[in-house]
């Protein structure tokens, strides 16, 4: 086992090309995760590496380095379109939690409950990812997770960072997480909605994402369709706008459960998001 | 310049100092501050960021130390509770704070809450209490129910006072600045870096065929192991438990595990290599056989029986009858019935199990947390077939016990392993490790009828109850006792019957948790008492007054108390907040949809001390030569304040401030045996013996001075002097002889309850006294989303005398939040709640404010009057939530916890008609 802490993104990528390691950040999904006696062949810790963490604007695009941690994002000045992620930020585990872990961590961990997911793809998040033989290349959000802790990460890829491509200067969000105690929990559902309203008051944009309602979160395609022209005194969600979801049952709430209760709590973040 | 550094050097500053390390690669901080570096003081509760006991500040921002790469640390900064409590101002005002709120109870939780609260308030010198809550959210505790922590956070004012401690004064937790100063060594504390470690194989499987491969050639061929243990190597018998006809539990699985998590081996070797240690490497072969898994499945005639003897898998059963229920039912003008369930719940205390033993000379130590020390040293005595005077057991500091540090765990595999490899080792249970191996809180399926005629006197009652006990005995025989004189509640029944059984299953062993299977008779008692005062339209709390028990009758057992029979108090206590929550929750009803509030209330009583069995505390104490009050404190402070109790007990009948007190903890070689701390027993009967002890220490001084007895004592260097009426005198300890252990003066004293045996219908004195309790409850539920916020509780409780009220207050906190647990949230289910992340306890924001009534209706048996109270909190908590539920909604939950799909599931089904089929 070895410990690599490279300060530049080229001895990192060239890290990553050889046998099987394990990237970690903050180490909040790095150590829950491991197994009593069992070792990958090394450690390669990206939060040294030059330009990698923090937040900043490229081409038009908010882009967060992979390594800032949800505290950064939380305190960070974003537009009002972030509200959603800043919220969620907050959510994620504890303060402690916060500090250490990271944003790419969120979606490289790939768990369907990832806190961060639903905001990121309600704002359209593409995933930039690095290699020494391929160089960059970028997915979308949606694109990027595949499934129950699978993603489309290369066996040598880094994620590089998250990039968020211009909202309207309109556009307002909100997060809704639903958990069985106040801290430090998984959610049994949450819902990350972003939305852009006309003068008139009238949904002219809208984005809503479930997380903990199917293997990777999902965009409601139908629902954001539905939103666009009404007044948030005329909206109603029901179980047809749900068509993506399909949430298992686990320890936390049973299927059922999740699909009777995440219609509403849609609306409450819609409805957030408008106020 | 990249850093390749398998074996570099990592400097950084640690609380100040600069420092070095050469961690391995994937080694956690918190693992390198504790075993490197000396910081004990981090806590490790979980490794998993679950419960930030290891909390440190890292460039001033709290993380887990067990989540971090030690690596990363390289050139930052690091400060950690006790060297934050060394030099800075801040954290040594806040452990002020936390003394005089008694905000530390067990303690283990304090280094994470303190380092939390401290970055915070570097940044927020006067926070609100939801900035408090937003920035200890990520630290659990156990014990106080977290709003002492809010206090003392926020700076409110103090609890406790500076006096001298009689009895009645809330002075501060005697033991409290070693806990909030990071100093408090607790069990996995002890053991030197470097000492050899042991790992445990334990079933993979609920039920399983296990043969061990060849031991003895693996320890020879693996470089770093010194020994593997197994049932081959017990020298005594292998087998433990707690009550004498029912001691089932090996320490090693011979050839079958019952359990999931049961311990099969022990490897013993250097900390690197236990610590990557592969379990898939250890010779053992597994067929896993089928298993009963709940109780219906247990009784079937398929089933396999775990134990010979026990047929059908029934562990015993227990049985309180009086008068004649069927016809009282005849009689009755409303009679209802409820099927009731409840789940395994986990203890989750904040430490796991952990110890260090080694050998002195031809002696064995085992130091390790345990709420009692003798029982341990007896269960010992019994494996390890030595003389028990070859035996120490040192408690730890506890953190935190609930009732699952009553039965061993460590202590065998430590004790074994001194003994075969002679060297010292330690052994620290894995979150996963603690929660699989050790005892939960039965799960239970109880049945129960009630009647009532129409001026609301209850008309016979019914009780029957299963309990899974899992795979072994523990204190399922408790439970199944208890359960049957404590169904009935604190009410006068007159026609009663209760039956218990307590069922094996190929669950962990269910034992001992806070109430002993009362608590979940109470939610069937407490909620059927609600359905029935609404079936006669009468008050629940009017319903539960009218049937109240007095002075002078009979309870169930056919005990009568002609005194501290506190219900009636405790209920009417409640009844101003009775009235003007209900109609602040009407009011609030009629604005609000989707959010509705009830008012609920439960009353309990619980019996201190064990049932109807010899249950003495002995309590010794001396003056040395040099006037030192010592005092041999027996009594397992597990975070109640046994410490604190016990010596405000003692001062009080020597005359003496508290603070002239030394205290010797705990020790089966030097201080007598002051039973385990269970049955809320030990503010009663040690509390009597130490009483006892101080008096008899008393007597002798006046009685060599030949002083009046209410005469002062002053106590300084080598000299007492006692001032009556007819002057000052003057006894100088130089000129008395003293023991082998340097006392001048001693006195030991035991103490054990009057009770008398039950009959075969349990008929008889089970307890010296009760402790009555009731609380009322406001909730809050989203009917959208089923989910359940209590925002307010009111907690009545007669505790006879209360010894130290800071101190009860704290008691009742906690209790509440175990209680909320229970009823909204906690359900361990074996294979897949084995962590602090899947298993929820209440956080920091889960608990709201609790006001706290003490009623002092003085016990005749009790030290100055106390009773016991520990358990009694919990009882009525959670049928109060259920009850407040039902008040806000309209829906009855049958089965604990109330999860939001539970709750919700209830308002579908009674608002929406049943779909035709």
């Amino acid at each position: 086992m070895a410990y690599h802490s490279p300060n530049d993104l080229a001895s990192a990528l060239d890290i990553a090309a050889q046998k099987s390691g394990i990237i970690v950040a903050g180490g909040t999904d790095v150590y829950p995760s491991a197994k009593q006696g069992v070792h990958p062949d090394f450690f390669l810790d990206v939060t040294r590496i030059r330009g990698l963490d923090g937040i900043s604007s490229e081409n038009g695009n908010l882009k967060f380095g992979a390594a800032t941690t949800w505290s950064q994002i939380a305190h960070a000045d974003l537009p009002p379109a972030f509200d959603a992620l800043k919220q969620a930020a907050l959510e994620v585990g504890s303060v402690q939690i916060q500090n250490a872990g990271t944003i790419a961590g969120n979606i490289c961990n790939a768990s369907p409950a990832a806190d961060g997911v639903p905001p990121l793809l309600a704002l359209n998040a593409q995933v930039e990812l690095a290699s020494a033989a391929r160089g960059y290349r970028v997915l979308e959000l949606a694109d990027f997770l595949l499934g129950v802790r699978k993603t489309a990460l290369a066996r040598d890829e880094l994620v590089t960072a998250i990039i968020i491509p211009p909202a309207p200067e309109a556009a307002r969000s909100a997060f809704e997480k639903l958990g069985s105690r106040r801290y430090l929990v998984i959610s049994i559902s949450m819902v990350a909605a972003t939305i852009t309203c006309g003068a008139d008051g009238r949904v002219i944009d809208a984005s809503v994402a479930v997380g903990a309602c199917s293997p990777v979160a999902q965009r409601l395609s139908l629902l954001e369709r539905y939103l666009v022209g009404k007044r948030a005194r005329d909206i109603e969600v029901g179980e047809h706008h749900l068509s993506p979801l399909s949430p298992i049952s686990d320890v936390r709430a049973s299927g059922s459960y999740r699909l009777d209760v995440v219609a509403e709590q849609c609306k409450r973040a819609i409805i957030r998001a408008l106020a | 310049m990249n850093k390749k550094a398998n074996s570099a050097t990592i400097r950084f500053r640690l609380n100040g100092q600069e420092s070095q390390i050469v961690p391995s690669a994937g080694a956690r901080l918190s693992e390198v501050l504790r075993e490197e570096l000396g910081a004990r003081d981090v806590k490790i509760g979980c490794n998993a960021g679950d419960c930030g006991s290891c909390t440190v500040l890292l460039d001033g921002k709290p993380i887990c130390a067990c989540l971090t790469l030690a690596h990363q640390v390289a050139g930052r900064c690091v400060e950690t509770l006790a060297g934050l409590h060394q030099g800075d101002e801040t954290t040594k005002a806040l452990a002020e704070r936390f003394l005089d709120m008694g905000a530390a109870q067990c303690g283990i939780c304090t280094p994470g809450m303190m380092v939390s609260a401290i970055a915070l308030l570097r940044d927020n010198p006067s926070p609100s209490e939801a900035d408090v809550k937003d920035a200890l959210g990520g630290v659990l505790c156990r014990c106080t129910g977290y709003r002492k922590i809010i206090d003392a956070v926020m700076g409110a004012a103090p609890a406790a006072s500076d006096v001298s401690g009689r009895v009645g004064d809330p002075i501060r937790h005697v033991d409290g600045p070693e806990k909030v100063s990071g100093q408090q060594a607790f069990a996995d504390d002890i053991a030197p870096p470097g000492t050899l470690e042991i790992f445990i194989v334990r079933s993979p499987y609920p039920r399983a065929r296990f043969e061990l491969g060849d031991l003895e050639e693996f320890v020879a061929t693996r470089d770093g192991i010194e020994a593997v243990l197994s049932a081959a190597d017990i020298p005594g018998q292998n087998l433990f438990g707690v009550i004498p006809q029912f001691v089932d539990q090996p320490v090693f699985a011979e050839t079958e595990a019952r359990f999931r998590g049961e311990a099969v081996a022990a490897i013993v070797g250097m900390p690197e290599t236990i610590r990557n240690f592969s379990p898939a490497d250890f010779p053992i072969k597994w067929t896993e056989l089928e298993a009963a898994t709940d109780i219906i499945s247990a009784q079937l005639a398929a089933a396999s029986q775990l134990h010979a003897g026990r047929n059908n898998n029934v562990m015993c059963g227990g049985f309180v009858a009086c008068g004649d229920p069927e016809t009282a039912f005849s009689k009755a003008d409303a009679t209802v019935e409820g099927h009731f369930q409840s789940g395994f719940v986990e203890h989750a205390y904040i430490e796991p199990e952990a110890g260090f033993a080694r050998m002195e000379g031809e002696k064995v130590e085992v130091y390790a947390c345990t709420q009692a020390p003798v029982m341990d040293l007896e269960a010992l005595e019994a494996i390890l077939a030595i003389d028990r005077c070859q035996i120490r057991v040192v408690p730890t500091a506890v953190g935190g016990g609930f009732g699952a540090k009553l039965d061993i765990s460590v202590q065998p595999y430590l004790a074994l392993a001194a003994l075969k490899t002679g060297e010292p080792v330690r052994l620290n249970y894995s979150r996963t490790e603690s929660m699989q191996s050790t005892t939960k809180r039965h799960p239970s399926d109880m049945n129960l009828k009630i009647g009532a005629t129409k001026d609301g006197k209850i008309s016979g009652f019914n009780f029957y109850g299963e309990f899974d006990t899992g795979a072994y005995a523990s204190w399922g025989p408790t439970v199944a006792n208890r359960v049957p004189v404590h169904a009935s509640g604190p009410y006068y029944v007159t026609d009663y019957r209760a039956e218990t059984k307590g069922i094996h299953t190929n669950n962990p062993p269910a034992g001992a948790f806070r109430g002993f299977g009362v608590p979940q008779a109470a939610i069937a008692q407490e909620c059927l008492f609600d359905v029935l005062a609404e079936k006669l339209g009468i008050d629940p709390l009017v319903f539960r007054l009218e049937n109240a028990l007095h002075e002078d009758m009979p309870t169930v057992c056919g005990q009568v108390f002609s005194q501290g029979v506190g219900i009636g108090k405790c209920l009417e206590a409640l009844r101003p907040a009775w009235d003007a929550e209900r109609s602040d929750v009407k009011d609030f009803n009629e604005k609000s949809e989707t959010f509705k509030r009830g008012v609920g209330i439960a009353a309990g009583w619980y019996g201190c001390g064990n049932t109807s069995l010899p249950n003495p505390s002995t309590i010794k104490s001396g003056i040395l030569a040099d006037g030192t009050i010592v005092l041999h404190q027996g009594a397992m402070d597990i975070g109640q304040g046994a410490n604190t109790v016990i010596t405000q007990i003692f001062a009080t009948a020597l005359g003496a401030p508290v603070q002239s007190i030394e205290l010797i903890g705990p020790d089966t070689d030097v201080t007598p045996d002051a039973g385990k701390t269970s049955a809320s027993r030990q503010t009663y009967v040690s509390g009597n013996a130490a009483r006892l002890s101080g008096e008899a220490l008393r007597a002798q001084v006046l009685e060599r001075l030949n002083v009046a007895s209410d005469a002062s004592l002053s106590f300084a260097a080598g000299v007492i002097r006692a001032t009556d009426e007819s002057g000052t005198r003057e006894l100088v300890l130089a000129q008395l002889e003293t023991d082998i252990e340097g006392y001048a003066l001693r006195a030991e004293e035991t103490y054990d309850p009057p009770t008398k045996p039950l009959d075969a219908n349990g008929q008889g004195i089970p307890y010296a006294q009760f402790g009555y309790a009731a609380h009322l409850v406001v909730v809050e539920v989203d009917t959208a989303f089923g989910t359940v916020k209590p925002i307010k509780f009111v907690a009545a409780h007669d505790v006879g005398n209360a010894i130290n009220p800071m101190l009860v207050e704290g008691q009742v906190h906690g209790g509440i939040a175990q209680g909320l647990g229970m009823a909204l949230m906690e359900e361990y289910i074996p294979g897949s709640t084995e962590n602090l992340h899947d298993y929820l306890i209440p956080t920091i924001g889960d608990v709201p404010p609790i006001e706290t009534i003490i009623i002092e209706d003085s016990d005749a048996h009790g030290p100055y009057g106390a009773k016991g109270l520990g358990e009694h909190v919990l009882i009525p908590t959670a049928p109060s939530i259920l009850n407040a539920i039902y008040d806000a909604v309209g829906v009855r939950i049958f089965q604990v916890p109330a999860t939001p799909a539970r709750v919700r599931a209830a308002i579908r089904a009674k608002s929406e008609p049943v779909a035709p089929l």
